[in-house]
């Protein structure tokens, strides 16, 4: 329910505290690591991570993201969101 | 097993120090502490933490004893930082006020893990063997969170305090933790040896459960709430360290590397030191690291088990306690032929009177 999802997101998301992005050589990923946690990021995911630093509104990461990867706007504001929102429900995003 | 199809470790337990102010009855550590003469000193630990990472160690938890017994802790977190390692503090707090916490976040410190004994003053500091520690573990808590560092409330559970599980999780949201940790006790070591006057009854492990599944959803939008399963009472055993030798390591104070806290447990097992052997060749080709890696070593129930490669047959170290033999399924397996055993073990510890506890390098009080 990407409304739901929206009203939850932080205004100018940033990485809670104790969570940070790694590029991990050994592995040739980005990670996100937190307490006692290690997710391996795929894709565009770390392309979003990078940009919740807490300066930019979900809709710039948005516009940015349809910028680099030169899709509809649309269809990466819905997977922005969604990542988002499973960010937040980890407790790893923060606003 | 070949080289090439092992993985590297993501964790790696620092214990920098067996001293600690306080004497916990389920201390990890083991009987027979190393004492500071042996600890490895700054330049070694450094060593081992860029070895750490450059073989793919992501997060290092430094631990102990109370790892602030070192005078050297904020030149140990700029060492496993530089490394490029996401820093954990496992503390007590004790040895740390706020100035020296500034200091440890100025060094790259990622997150802090408290220890609280309860939330009942006089009980916490019964249970940690030492006076006034709950209220300046209180204090502490709160300057990790106005210093904007991540925090956990870590909580062992056991008979006498495991009626508060939600007042743990209480006290963890008002601190303004992001995580809390219940930890039921693991019996090893010092639990092991206290295990009759700490292990809860069935009834009180039940409630304990049920009252902490019923709270979760009041704190979703603002803890996460880990859970270390209390293991005599299960029917499966826990995946022990995500399986032995399969996700970290752990490294004593005077550089033993080991599979888990327990493992010098087990006889015959061969340890590597940092002191010899870069931890690369360690994790890859010691003794102990190989003795149960993977699923050869298994005996039946576990090696035609379809969980085999989920739970690995558990703890290695509980199944030689209480088996009597290392390589046997974990009795906390209904389908161990010692799991009744275990049951009435639990039983029996938990029915009998409340006794005093054994504390780590003190005489037995009440």
């Amino acid at each position: 329910m990407p409304d739901n999802d929206a009203a939850n997101l932080p205004e100018h998301p940033r990485l809670a505290p104790g969570v940070r992005l790694h590029f991990d050589r050994t592995r040739d990923a980005w990670v996100l690591l937190g307490p006692e946690r290690v997710i391996e990021t795929e894709g565009p995911a770390s392309e979003i991570l990078r940009r919740c630093d807490g300066s930019r509104t979900v809709d710039q990461i948005v516009d940015e993201l349809a910028g680099v990867y030169n899709a509809e706007r649309a269809q990466i504001a819905g997977d922005v969101r969604e990542m988002l929102a499973e960010l937040v429900a980890k407790r790893m995003l923060a606003g | 097993m070949s080289a090439a199809a092992i993985a590297p470790p993501l964790g790696m337990l620092a214990e920098l120090t067996h001293r600690c102010p306080l004497a916990c009855p389920y201390c990890s550590n083991p009987l027979t502490l190393e004492d500071r003469g042996q600890e490895l000193d700054t330049a070694a630990w450094a060593r081992v933490f860029l070895e750490a990472a450059g073989m793919g160690v992501l997060q290092v938890h430094l631990s102990g004893g109370e790892p602030a017994s070192r005078r050297d802790l904020t030149q140990l977190v700029i060492a496993a930082h530089d490394a490029g390692l996401y820093t954990n503090l496992i503390t007590s707090s004790i040895g740390l006020d706020a100035a020296r916490l500034a200091r440890l976040k100025q060094a790259g410190l990622d997150h802090v893990q408290l220890s609280l004994q309860d939330v009942d003053a006089a009980s916490a500091d019964h249970i940690a063997g030492y006076p006034g520690g709950h209220a300046r573990k209180l204090a502490f808590a709160r300057a990790v969170v106005e210093q904007g560092l991540a925090l956990t409330i870590n909580a062992v559970v056991h008979r006498a305090n495991i009626e508060r599980v939600a007042a743990f999780v209480e006290i963890a949201a008002s601190l303004g933790a992001g995580r809390v940790e219940i930890a039921h006790a693991q019996y090893y070591g010092w639990a092991l040896r206290n295990r009759q006057a700490l292990m809860p009854t069935r009834a009180q492990v039940d409630l304990a459960m049920r009252e902490l599944e019923e709270i979760r959803p009041r704190y979703a939008d603002r803890l996460v709430i880990d859970l270390v399963v209390p293991d005599y009472y299960a029917r499966r055993p826990k995946a022990c360290m995500g399986g032995w030798a399969r996700r970290s390591l752990n490294v004593t104070p005077s550089g033993r590397v080991l599979p888990c806290h327990a493992a010098e447990t087990i006889p015959d097992l061969e340890f590597w030191s940092v002191r010899e052997h870069e931890l690369p060749a360690i994790w890859r080709d010691s003794p102990a690291f190989q003795a149960f890696r993977g699923t050869a070593w298994m005996t039946e129930p576990c090696r035609s088990c379809s969980l085999r490669e989920v739970d690995f047959g558990g703890c290695r170290c509980q199944a030689l306690a209480l088996a009597g033999d290392a390589r046997a399924a974990d009795p906390a397996c209904e389908l161990s032929p010692h799991h009744g055993r275990m049951l009435a073990l639990a039983a029996q510890d938990s029915a009998g009177e409340r006794i005093g506890y054994v504390y780590r390098g003190r005489p037995a009080r009440g």
